[in-house]
């Protein structure tokens, strides 16, 4: 399955993926509107010190703890990508509390946000990846290793 | 064909339905509980009383998930007898069904002490069932008077969820502090003045000694006059088919990793085993949604001749209050952090150089990182734990746990 990859040597510590991502899933076509005054809730967060940086985002993980322990049945696999049912979230925050990549949070509705792949958002490919500047961020089949 | 029976159609039913058929799609499947519904979050009946849910959006795993999956589903048939040398079940309905495979998947009760006169009280509940929480929604309007035993997690979701249906709501417990079980004497009190300030009346380190009709008398001595009492004071593994059957029993069925109870071709999972809490070092019970999530999942799969093993356990519950979030992981060991303010609070705990266990109120940004910190055993000296301690990210793992985790799949 695709999935997006982060290389960090490559990350330029921009941020540009964030606001990328914001705007894909703002259902807004002009950027400015989309983003400009408001708090933003990317679900790919830049991280790291003066060295190092990277992004993070759901590893869309082959055995999925998040979707295991969602007390709602919200998350759930689609053909492998693990998706949110978003009006079926109570905002428990099991997901947030399992995943081990700190890779989901809430919303500003409370309930939980995460990268669904631009999937469904009629982006067709993952925005932080279409538009990182350097690279960094793929979306590529790479091995299933085994855990 | 193999036969599977499936006792329980809950969380860990449903999960080993899916466990089954991730290996056999062709073998026979029945599930049999005694509730009136099956496959819906078990934890969402205090957000349907509370609105933030329906009927529909509760179910677990989609409306027609037994039948995508090809199971029979037979509600309101309770399992009264196992014969694991016979290979069969009698059922309340007195008919008997023969399996090749069986996994009990029965969950917990809710257990209540004799109180005096109890008896009389018409409208009490327990707070563990669907079927509790449409009773409540009938027996409670804006005037009513509500009392609930037990300030654990259930009696505290259930009052959080009649607040604004009801006329008033108290919470007593005979414990000193507001979710005994999951907090602690530094943390508990946060909670506590978070809970009062939403409306909730605590009555903590007091309980109810006796009912005289609708007034209970309390411990301290003090009166309670209420219309509706729920009694929410702990659950119990339901067990006792295993123990009759001949199953090692100990608080709940006793499993191995692989989810096989003492009797050959009978698996157990979920809220009425007792397994490895691996934070612990010892067996005890982990009675949350996720831990029966991947019980059930792992029987399914060994019974249909895969091999899944669940050797990560612990105990780890994240739940809110009125907005307040508030996790808790593993076992309690000696404090390494402590960070305590007004609005919440973070407690860490390790021993021997590995993560054992952490309470988490108000700020529960990426606590997974914690909570993997323990269920991976991550030797606290392999990362740069002084950092991690403060906040949580993936930084002082190191590039080459980064490398794996993000630029490999995982
Ligand atoms: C109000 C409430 C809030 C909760 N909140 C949380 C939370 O926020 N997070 C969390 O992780 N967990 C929470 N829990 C706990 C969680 O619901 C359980 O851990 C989980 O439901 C366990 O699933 P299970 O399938 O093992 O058992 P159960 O869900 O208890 O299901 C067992 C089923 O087996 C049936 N059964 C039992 N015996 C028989 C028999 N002999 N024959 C036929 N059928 C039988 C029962 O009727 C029942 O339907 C909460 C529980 C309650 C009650
Ligand atoms: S949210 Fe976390 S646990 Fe869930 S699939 Fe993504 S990375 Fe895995
Ligand atoms: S916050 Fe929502 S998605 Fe996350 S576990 Fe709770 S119900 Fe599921």
């Amino acid at each position: 399955m695709k999935r997006v990859y982060v290389n960090e040597e490559w990350c330029l510590g921009c941020h540009l993926c964030e606001y990328n991502c914001a705007f894909a899933n703002s259902g807004e076509s002009d950027m400015v509107k989309a983003l400009k005054g408001k708090t933003l809730y990317p679900r790919i967060h830049v991280e790291g010190d003066e060295q190092i940086t990277y992004a993070v985002s759901c590893r869309h993980c082959a055995d999925p703890l998040c979707v295991r322990s969602c007390i709602s049945g919200a998350l759930h696999l689609e053909e492998g990508a693990v998706c949110i049912s978003r009006d079926k979230c109570v905002g428990c925050l099991t997901c947030v509390l399992v995943c081990p990549y700190g890779a989901i949070a809430p919303g500003p509705d409370g309930a939980a946000l995460k990268c669904e792949l631009c999937l469904s958002n009629g982006r067709g490919e993952p925005a932080c990846a279409a538009g990182c500047p350097n690279r960094a961020i793929v979306y590529e089949e790479r091995g299933e290793e085994s855990r | 064909m193999k036969k599977y029976v499936i006792i329980g159609g809950s969380i860990a039913g449903v999960s080993c339905v899916e466990g089954i058929r991730s290996i056999d799609p062709e073998g026979e499947i029945t599930v049999i509980t005694s509730e009136a519904h099956s496959n819906y979050g078990r934890p969402l009946i205090s957000y349907y009383l509370e609105g933030k849910t329906d009927l529909v959006r509760m179910s677990w795993r989609g409306a027609d998930f037994f039948e995508r999956n090809g199971v029979t589903v037979l509600h309101e048939v309770s399992v009264t007898k196992l014969d694991p040398e016979g290979q069969k079940l009698t059922l309340s309905t007195g008919a008997a069904l023969p399996y090749d495979e069986v996994c009990l998947c029965t969950g917990s009760y809710p257990f209540s002490p004799k109180f005096e006169g109890l008896e009389p009280v018409e409208k009490r509940f327990f707070f563990t069932t669907l079927a509790d929480a449409l009773a409540l929604e009938k027996a409670v309007d804006r005037l009513t008077k509500v009392l609930i035993i037990g300030a654990g997690f259930i009696g505290l979701k259930c009052a959080e969820g009649l607040r604004d249906r009801a006329g008033s709501v108290t919470v007593c417990d005979l414990a000193k502090h507001a979710m005994s079980a999951n907090l602690d004497a530094d943390c508990a009190p946060i909670l506590e003045k978070h809970l009062e300030a939403n409306g909730l009346r605590l009555m903590l380190g007091d309980t109810v000694v006796r009912f005289e009709g609708q007034r209970a008398v309390m411990q301290s001595g003090k009166i309670v006059d209420f219309d509706v009492l729920v009694i929410a004071i702990g659950t119990r593994p339901n067990s006792a088919l295993a123990a009759q059957a001949g199953a090692k029993v100990n608080r709940g069925i006793l499993v191995d990793e692989a989810m096989r109870t003492s009797l050959p071709g009978v698996f157990a999972a979920g809220d009425c085993t007792e397994s490895m809490d691996i934070s612990a070092g010892e067996p005890g019970l982990l009675a949350v949604l996720p831990n029966a999530s991947l019980q059930g999942r792992c029987a399914g799969v060994n019974m249909a001749g895969g091999s899944d093993t669940f050797r990560k356990g612990i105990k780890m519950n994240s739940i809110g209050f009125f907005g307040l979030h508030i996790m808790s992981a593993g076992t309690y060991t000696e404090p390494v952090y402590t960070e305590i303010t007004e609005q919440g609070c973070k407690k860490l705990f390790a021993r021997d150089g590995v993560l054992t266990g952490f309470i988490l109120l108000g700020d529960v940004h990426r606590a997974g990182i914690y909570t993997s910190l323990i269920r991976e055993k991550t030797p606290l000296d392999s990362i740069r734990f002084d950092e991690v301690k403060l906040d949580p990210s993936l930084l002082p793992f190191g590039r080459s746990y980064r490398a794996k985790k993000l630029g490999g799949a995982v």
